[in-house]
């Protein structure tokens, strides 16, 4: 387990796993909520897309005909926080016919058994 | 009169609309709302699925939903209807009574 002193405090690897679909339940912004929350105690932050959680970052979402807010564009603000390390799993992707083009944000695309060998590293991890 | 089945889980998390494809009658229109959005759109796992319901009851998939969620209403599986607020009114009026399969 690598920890460093920061502050006075300790530097952990956080995981934000992502699963859930925008707009049908409010997770995903929750989740983005809580991102940035860590953010804020200078953690090491990781987010991860997994199944439906990858329509989080898909293009083009525009949900003014619910009478919704379109949170995508926080995604894009996270390298502002020095928030980086995006992954993505290529076969949740597959199967939902996109591709990492379709994203709104710079990713890395992780196989399915390296999502699991990252995840495997973290020191906390947060699913929803 | 037919039956309206209303379907708002994704295919991939939830199976509701599994269980709707199995229940429902020949004629029948099934109107896919919110996260179930993403089951009318080609080149899915869940896309073959879709074309074959499509030739047994009347599948519409809400515009606005699409929309919001950056999908392409052009994109949509064919035999799929794209309708809005509107239609799914019509589909309502016109359906012998509605299920909503949560």
């Amino acid at each position: 387990m690598e920890e460093e002193d920061f502050a006075g405090g300790v530097v952990k690897k956080f995981m934000y796993v992502n699963r859930k679909a925008p707009y049908g339940t409010i997770y995903a912004l929750e989740v983005l909520e809580m991102v940035l929350i860590s953010a804020a105690f200078d953690q090491d932050v990781h987010l991860a897309f997994l199944d439906d959680g990858v329509y989080q970052i898909k293009k083009g979402h525009n949900p003014s005909g619910l009478g919704m807010k379109n949170f995508s564009p926080t995604y894009r603000a996270l390298e502002g926080y020095d928030i980086e390390k995006l992954y993505v799993e290529k076969e949740s992707l597959e199967e939902r016919g996109l591709t990492e083009a379709d994203l709104v944000v710079p990713v890395e695309v992780l196989s399915r058994a390296d999502m699991a060998a990252l995840m495997a590293e973290m020191d906390v991890v947060l699913s929803a | 009169m037919s039956m309206l089945h209303t379907v708002n889980k994704s295919p991939f998390e939830r199976s509701n609309l599994d269980s709707c494809l199995r229940h429902a009658k020949a004629g029948d229109a099934i109107l896919l709302i919110e996260d179930a959005v993403f089951a009318a759109l080609q080149g899915t796992s869940v896309a073959a699925r879709m074309a074959d319901a499509a030739k047994q009851f009347r599948v519409c998939v809400l515009g606005q939903d699409l929309q919001a969620r950056g999908m392409d209403p052009a994109n949509v599986v064919g035999g799929v209807t794209v309708v809005d607020y509107a239609g799914f009114v019509d589909l309502a009026a016109e359906a012998r009574a509605v299920h909503a399969w949560l």
